[in-house]
């Protein structure tokens, strides 16, 4: 039977679920237990599992990080939650000395199972602290697993996997996206990291997109499709690890490449993914690479200027055509 | 205290000194290299802290841990093994001194960023707290973390859930160059708790006995569910802040008093008048751990590194980087 379901509700039901088969798995924050988290997403697991399991933390965003490591080195399994992405500022020795090198520094005797939950993008008026795409600053760190569902079905199936996963996995949620609604299945599997998921079938460019820009490129292939440009699109849903494969066999296919994510376009993952290409499928390519992303500002409040900054339809329309 | 446990005590802290003299020795020898934080001065903190505790609690260090994983039981073979960046190493040679570990020992790392054991203790105390576990968790600090936002959010987070955290203080005058007083106002670490609610006690860094007696009627109070302990130890440390530091910032007068105050002797002295053991069978005792210690030094040196291709490996559990093509 299918049920209506939103992205939050979709993490919810996947930490729901791993909280009820393992006692190890807590959640930790700020405000998420009485008041069910900023967006929502750990509404009624306080109810249901307890104040131990279910902790709201002081405002102390590293400390929230630090404990999670602590608690994962002897054996538990948290999934903390860091409010809005923008605020991993606060909890950086924790995420990049501490999380990511433990086991490699303890020469890998150690394990540390834990999920970082990052509400981050921009769209909504949030203004420049609170609308950030920083997630290529923790995949350039060796030891760290980032993940960035898209759909309803995803959100859950990639959340079981980062809490079954036995390395620190930061989990992007742009806030976007919380409201989204699918019908889905009631049961659900998890899905494996580095598995990237082909949203659209095209043969005349490849566009890989990240987070919200996964539906403005879907939404700017049916337009191209109309003038005859058929854009296959590829979320990765995992930024690390990365499935290159399906990227580069489209890549051979189409012979183009046009990147979309929500990042200031400077230094950024879509950077990465170009330069990727360009090292490993410069054969293949019939074009030079397209980079579509924010301008290199903060994110502006008004919505004309934020809309103006942040990547829209029409700039991987003319991104696309400007190679096809 | 009956006598083994006290020849334990003074054992332990006779097993710090010496490993940490060869290890100073081994380092202008060029046996070892990198940074080397030595904890000479400071072994009644460890050996008392940790003769309190049982082998199943776990305990956060610093960057100056040697004292800490020693205390805690490791295998100085194995730790000098690391120290020289061997394969046998506790951490096959990956992490060195200033990131010597032993989950099995229940030590979660000595650590190269200040104040960075803070929440990994509480972390600890919160996984001890929701499974119900009669453990205790001691958070080695120095004087200098205290400055760090750590502290506080940490201290304040194992008060307020009442945690089984004891925070163990090596108040050793110095952050590196910067003395106490020229990084704080207050002159007692101590002082700090009560902004959190927090009991604390200030005893003499140097006496085994003393550190011993605060630790254990702090696991006292953290297993009766009543929470967490600040206990500040004064002490002093007789090298530089690593070695090859000769620690001119530290004025001459200040080290001669302190080095009259030395941990050793001084228990030493209390173990002969008390009557628990004679000079000569102290000598032994000290004599037979030299022995020891030397021969992990040349049982260190002997040892293979690790094969480089194991450099891209331990990053993950389940995936290993990309190796270099030559």
């Amino acid at each position: 039977m299918k049920k209506k379901l939103t992205f939050g509700g979709a993490i919810n039901q996947a930490i729901d679920l791993a909280m009820g088969q393992n006692d190890r798995v807590f959640c930790i924050g700020e405000d998420i237990a009485l008041m069910g988290g900023s967006f929502g997403v750990t509404r009624g697991l306080l109810q249901k599992y307890g104040e131990d399991r279910v902790i709201d933390t002081p405002i102390s965003e590293a400390l929230i990080v630090g404990a999670a490591v602590g608690a994962a080195a002897v054996g538990m399994v948290p999934i903390a939650e860091i409010m809005f992405a923008d605020f991993m500022t606060y909890c950086f020795d924790q995420l990049v000395n501490q999380a990511a090198k433990m086991r490699y520094m303890y020469g890998g005797n150690i394990e540390l199972p834990m999920v970082v939950r990052f509400p981050g993008g921009g769209g909504i008026q949030a203004a420049a602290q609170h609308s950030q795409n920083l997630e290529n600053l923790l995949v350039h760190i060796p030891g760290l697993k980032v993940v960035y569902p898209t759909t309803v079905e995803d959100a859950r199936g990639l959340m079981l996997s980062a809490i079954n996963d036995k390395n620190p996995v930061m989990f992007f949620e742009h806030k976007y996206l919380y409201a989204t609604m699918e019908e889905v299945t009631e049961e659900f599997e998890p899905i494996p990291f580095g598995k990237a998921a082909i949203r659209k079938e095209g043969s005349d460019v490849t566009i890989v997109a990240t987070g919200y820009c996964v539906n403005k490129a879907l939404t700017a292939a049916e337009k191209l499709a109309g003038e005859g440009i058929k854009a296959e699109v590829i979320d990765p849903r995992t930024l690390f690890p990365l499935d290159t494969a399906t990227i580069y066999q489209s890549v051979d296919k189409t012979g183009k490449l046009v990147v979309v994510t929500e990042e200031n376009k400077r230094s950024a993952w879509s950077a990465e993914m170009a330069a990727l290409v360009a090292e490993d499928k410069y054969d293949s390519l019939k074009a030079k690479i397209v980079r579509i992303g924010a301008l290199n500002t903060p994110t502006p409040f008004a919505k004309n200027l934020e809309d103006y900054v942040l990547p829209q339809e029409e700039d991987i329309i003319n991104g696309v055509k400007e190679i096809c | 205290m009956e006598k083994t446990k006290l020849l334990a005590l003074y054992k332990k802290m006779v097993k710090i000194r010496k490993f940490e003299e060869q290890a100073s020795e081994a380092f202008a020898m060029g046996d070892l290299q990198g940074f080397v934080h030595l904890y000479i001065g400071e072994e009644a903190v460890a050996a008392g802290a940790c003769g309190a505790i049982s082998p199943d609690d776990y305990i956060t260090s610093t960057h100056r841990g040697h004292g800490h994983m020693l205390a805690k039981g490791a295998d100085p073979k194995l730790m000098m093994a690391e120290l020289c960046g061997r394969a046998p190493g506790y951490c096959r040679g990956k992490g060195g001194s200033m990131h010597i570990s032993s989950i099995d020992l229940g030590m979660l790392g000595a650590n190269g960023m200040v104040g960075a054991g803070f929440p990994l203790a509480v972390g600890a105390g919160i996984a001890q707290k929701i499974q119900k576990i009669e453990q205790v968790v001691v958070c080695f600090f120095g004087d200098g973390s205290t400055n760090e936002g750590l502290f506080h959010e940490s201290l304040n987070a194992a008060s307020l859930y009442k945690l089984p955290v004891i925070f163990v203080c090596e108040n050793n005058l110095y952050g590196i160059s910067t003395r106490q007083d020229r990084s704080m106002a207050i002159e007692d670490i101590a002082d700090r708790a009560t902004a959190y609610k927090m009991p604390s006690v200030i005893v003499d860094g140097n006496d085994v006995l003393a550190v011993h007696r605060a630790v254990a009627e702090a696991v006292k109070r953290a297993k009766a569910g009543q929470g967490p302990t600040l206990i500040e130890c004064k002490t002093y440390k007789h090298h530089g802040h690593f070695e090859g530091d000769p620690a001119l910032y530290r004025p001459e007068q200040e080290v001669e008093e302190w080095l009259s105050k030395d941990p050793i002797p001084r228990f030493e002295q209390y173990l002969v008048e008390e009557k628990i053991a004679t000079t000569e069978e102290l000598n032994d005792i000290s004599e037979q751990i030299q022995a020891e210690m030397v021969a992990a030094v040349d049982y260190a040196i002997e040892c293979p590194f690790l094969e480089v291709s194991e450099a891209v490996k331990d990053v993950y559990t389940d995936l290993v980087e990309e190796g270099r093509n030559r």
